[in-house]
């Protein structure tokens, strides 16, 4: 009943604090041009649209994706506007998986934005109120809780801040370029939210991500045509070998909010649709949502790649460096680049450009030819989450 | 690839009203409670779950986080959310029951629209660079859209006013309305003009509300149903958002929707259309290609209860009820998006 869907185009724009070149409008047809290229198709080609960001608060636009009709070309086509907090920009892409899957369209494009610079998160994320806490207000209790369950040295977030954002100086796309980071750098970076020092937080970003899904059939007609000389890249598919969300409530008493159930359940669930037994030898790399530095090993533990109270032991021994036997973050990830909604799609995407080893400089050793993207949002309570692969799934 | 069948097997609304006491959560609540009843089973035994609904509308973000508590989503559950009508959270799990894994879904959309003020609203739904520096606002833009239907010489005012007083009488039997009652056409023409040439009546309510409508695939929507209402055609088209980019007086995306979705293949006894300002119930009537012996809205439609996110769902709740209960063979539920009729969604149902 269910067909295999495959990424055959990924494109995103360049991050920045402010994108004042580009409108709206601009920013997202810039990511999702450079999709159509990667592709090898025209806007015609495309059969649906399903766009993803976060709150319309951020911009102050209700339904944005309504003015983006004609932008995304979308005219006379079906259009779909995904939100599920953070984990949007990986819904997003679950979402129109499911269209191709379904059996329903050949080729889809998939696109999630913020342009932060033109609202104010901050603001958003308090309903319009002052005193918000924001993101970081609301994790760090978390990240506090995580660290006395496990023991880990304090030194292991700063670690996450440095590698993240020397991977994003390999990345052409990545916001933050901090040349001269240092785990002494970090540490000496001003205490937002204790334990949260501002060097391990995410940057606010404008930008967008887009990806072309298509059917099988789809897909081989693009490697055809680029192969008989014609555009695109010509680069293999990344098949989404499987894909899961998850939700739970986010506030009552006796909630894990470190390691919540719906992200155990969201990684259990994809696993086993994937066939991976053993994630961490079985997985090449992941490209996880890590919006504040500790949540890389949080993650690490609450999708099971490592056991409880481990996962900060393999940021510590270098193990999720480019270089490590499980890279986490190639991209520079969220600590680098955060255009919060497309932030999701952005883990997806880079999974799948490592599995088609399109990644350039970022580029890390696929052994197995297979990636994970992953996404959370709420607090802490959604998660989307996919399993890209070199090889079409059976 | 074949597609699988998917019915309604289980529906639910609040009563739409202005200034509803009880939160979104507690509407949702009882909508998915009676959805969940009808369908005789419990939220434990949905597969997916998906909701629609508007921060905007909330004045905050993450209006569905707080809604979430209607599932009870404890265990975690399989769930997204649509910043659209809950008639496009329908569509995301329709095509979710198409892979086969799972076998049921509960579908909802819900809001309050009375403790904000439309008037200064919806204009920043409308495109910032070059629509809202204009200062126009929805009601405005529906009002164009009438006069230009008046000009093409296919209605006059006294059709819109026949709409409104259609939708009011129908209402009289639907205990969901807000506004009902009987009318007549040179009474509601005799009403000052809000914006010329609409009237209030012309106008949707300020409504909250909530609805929730359980799908169930092949068998096990056999089991779960004596009464299972199969969807036998859905889909959603989008126009230009630029009102200058697009003749008001058509709907050519709900004509498209309508034939993908194949509303010509068989008769119609039944539509219930989102017609949310009287003339665009005359433009929906004809892209949806709907003739005379149509009954349309007869729960009066938007026009009597518009409760934002959850208007377009209602008219699948609509369908669904008349046809479980025999009440016609063959029925469509169309659901808009947007303004003027931007982005439209047709679904056609079938009777048991």
């Amino acid at each position: 009943m269910s067909e295999p869907c495959a990424v055959i185009g990924i494109g995103q724009t360049h991050h920045t604090k402010a994108r004042a070149d580009v409108s709206q409008f601009g920013l997202v047809r810039e990511a999702a041009s450079r999709a159509l290229a990667d592709a090898g198709l025209e806007w015609r080609d495309i059969d649906a649209v399903v766009i993803g960001k976060a709150p319309d608060a951020f911009e102050g636009i209700m339904q944005p994706e309504l003015f983006l009709a004609e932008a995304l070309g979308a005219v006379g086509k079906p259009m779909f506007r995904v939100h599920t907090a953070g984990s949007v920009g990986g819904s997003t892409v679950i979402v129109g998986s499911h269209l191709i899957e379904a059996g329903i369209h050949d080729r889809v494009l998939v696109v999630a934005y913020e342009k932060q610079s033109e609202g104010n998160a901050q603001w958003g994320l308090a309903g319009g109120r002052s005193g918000g806490i924001g993101a970081g207000g609301a994790f760090a209790p978390f990240v506090r809780a995580y660290i006395e369950r496990s023991k880990a040295p304090e030194y292991v977030g700063w670690q996450v801040a440095v590698k993240d954002r020397l991977n994003a100086l390999k990345n052409p796309y990545a916001h933050l370029k901090i040349a001269d980071i240092s785990l002494e750098k970090v540490q000496e970076s001003p205490m937002l939210w204790d334990p949260l020092r501002f060097l391990e937080s995410c940057p606010s970003s404008d930008g967008a991500c887009a990806m072309v899904l298509a059917s099988p059939a789809a897909a081989a007609a693009a490697a055809a045509a680029a192969a008989a000389g014609g555009s695109g890249s010509g680069a293999p598919p990344a098949w989404i070998a499987a894909s899961s969300v998850r939700s739970e409530l986010g506030f009552f008493p006796g909630r894990d909010a470190v390691r919540p159930q719906a992200g155990v359940d969201c990684a259990h669930d994809l696993y086993r649709r994937a066939g991976i037994t053993d994630p961490r030898r079985e997985i090449d790399m992941a490209e996880l949502y890590v919006p504040f530095s500790w949540y890389e090993p949080m993650w690490l533990e609450g999708h099971d790649i490592a056991p409880l109270g481990e996962g900060w032991k393999m940021t510590e021994q270098g193990e999720t460096e480019m270089t490590g036997s499980f890279p986490v973050n190639p991209s520079g990830g969220v600590l680098s680049s955060n255009p919060i909604g497309a932030s999701g799609m952005l883990r997806m995407a880079e999974a799948a450009l490592q599995v088609r080893g399109q990644a350039g400089e970022h580029q890390v050793h696929m052994h197995h030819g297979r990636a994970l993207g992953q996404a959370y949002g709420g607090n802490a309570q959604y998660f989307a989450m996919a399993i890209f692969t070199a090889a079409q799934p059976a | 690839m074949a597609r699988r069948e998917i019915a309604i097997v289980g529906w639910g609304q609040t009563p739409s009203q202005r200034r509803a006491q009880a939160s979104e959560v507690q509407l949702l609540f009882e909508a998915i409670d009676a959805a969940v009843k009808v369908a005789g089973i419990t939220r434990r035994d949905i597969g997916f779950t998906c909701g629609g609904s508007c921060d905007y509308l909330t004045g905050g973000p993450f209006a569905f986080v707080t809604n979430l508590e209607a599932t009870q989503a404890w265990p975690p559950i399989a769930e997204s959310h649509v910043e659209m009508d809950g008639a496009w959270a329908l569509y995301e799990a329709w095509v979710r029951l198409q892979h086969g894994d799972i076998d049921t879904a509960l579908v909802f959309g819900s809001g309050k629209s009375s403790p904000t003020d439309p008037g200064a609203l919806y204009p920043q739904q409308l495109d910032p660079y070059y629509l809202q520096p204009l200062g126009i606002d929805p009601v405005s833009l529906a009002a164009l859209q009438g006069r230009a239907l008046l000009e093409t010489g296919r209605a006059t005012e006294a059709d819109f006013a026949g709409v409104v007083a259609h939708s009011r009488q129908a209402a009289l039997d639907n205990p969901n309305a807000q506004l009902r009652g009987t009318t007549d056409v040179s009474v509601l023409l005799a009403e000052p003009l809000v914006r010329d040439p609409l009237r209030r009546h012309d106008l949707p309510p300020i409504s909250d509300g909530a609805a929730a409508i359980v799908l169930a695939a092949g068998d096990r929507a056999r089991e779960i149903s004596d009464h299972p209402v199969w969807i036998r055609g859905l889909d959603h088209r989008v126009e230009p958002h630029q009102p200058g980019m697009r003749d008001l007086t058509v709907s050519t995306s709900t004509t498209l929707a309508a034939a993908r979705a194949g509303v010509s293949d068989g008769p119609i006894d039944v539509a219930e259309i989102s017609s949310v300002f009287s003339p665009q119930e005359l433009i929906l009537r004809d892209a949806l290609g709907l003739g005379p012996g149509v009954d349309v809205n007869p729960s009066g439609g938007p026009l009597a209860a518009n409760p934002v996110m959850s208007t377009g769902l209602i008219r699948f709740v609509e369908i669904a009820h008349r046809l479980a209960a025999g009440d016609g063979g063959r029925g469509v539920a169309h659901a808009t998006n947007g303004q003027c009729l931007q982005h439209n969604m047709v679904c056609v149902m079938e009777a048991p």
